[in-house]
């Protein structure tokens, strides 16, 4: 098949960065993220089953600065994931498909998702603080 | 189109003979994910700094337990899904494609099974 002499579509690297596809690819990226989440979040429960020894490993580990900063970027890329995921499916649902509210959701995905992190962790070293 | 349903006449349809079952899953498992994902975050906080006996005690909740259930359910399924559209769109040599798409779904089942496993383990054990 000939495939060469076909014209090609404009490569991605041209196009002029916009919110809309910063968060699509946000998006997916936060996902396959999330999927390594995932597989923490196996450990940390067959370490649980395992015993309380390789439990108070398991919780050591996520408290450590390196533990904490994945945790960081995983509570962030939930929040995206989730709020961004609910714009998807108002789109689903056949709504917001004017430009000036796809990009108003968009920034309202990017405050909402820092916001929450921001709340979770103010909340979680109060906890830590308090205790 | 005599008998046929609308639903019959989608279904099976598209390059993977599915018709609009992985669209309509994907959706399904999300629209879970937003309650159990929320309770989830909301139960981390505060089992951070928690010790094994503490943990148990949290699992051992039958409320827990099962929300635990559900949300592992729920994430390895809309993971599997998500990962499968992402090799689907990267992976191009037919080869590397079908053995990513059976990987990423026999170790869907693998590592959401262990979690299902380790959340009873514990739930139920002495």
């Amino acid at each position: 098949m000939a495939t060469g002499e076909r014209p090609l579509s404009p490569h991605l690297q041209v196009y002029r960065w916009q919110i809309t596809m910063l968060l699509s690819i946000t998006h997916r990226i936060t996902g396959v993220g999330l999927s390594v989440g995932a597989l923490v979040l196996t450990y940390w429960l067959a370490a649980a089953a395992y015993g309380p020894g390789a439990f108070e490993r398991a919780q050591s580990f996520l408290n450590s600065w390196f533990g904490i900063l994945l945790l960081l970027g995983w509570t962030f890329a939930i929040f995206f994931h989730l709020c961004n995921g609910i714009r998807h499916l108002f789109w689903d649902a056949g709504s917001g498909f004017e430009m000036s509210q796809v990009r108003a959701s968009g920034w309202a995905v990017i405050i909402a998702s820092v916001g929450l992190t921001v709340l979770v962790w103010a909340i979680g070293f109060g906890m830590m603080g308090g205790a | 189109m005599g008998m046929q349903s609308d639903l019959a006449r989608v279904r099976h349809l598209g390059s993977a003979k599915e018709g609009t079952h992985h669209w309509w899953a994907q959706r399904l498992t999300a629209i879970a994910l937003v309650p159990l994902s929320l309770w989830f975050i909301w139960q981390a906080i505060s089992l951070g700094g928690l010790d094994w006996v503490a943990y148990k005690a949290w699992i051992s909740h039958p409320a827990n337990t099962l929300l635990m259930v559900m949300f592992v359910v729920a994430v390895f399924h809309h993971m599997q899904l998500g990962l499968q559209v992402v090799v689907e769109d990267y992976v191009h040599g037919e080869g590397a494609k079908i053995t990513l798409l059976v990987l990423n779904k026999l170790l869907a089942v693998l590592l959401g099974g262990s979690c299902i496993l380790s959340i009873l383990k514990v739930a139920f054990g002495g």
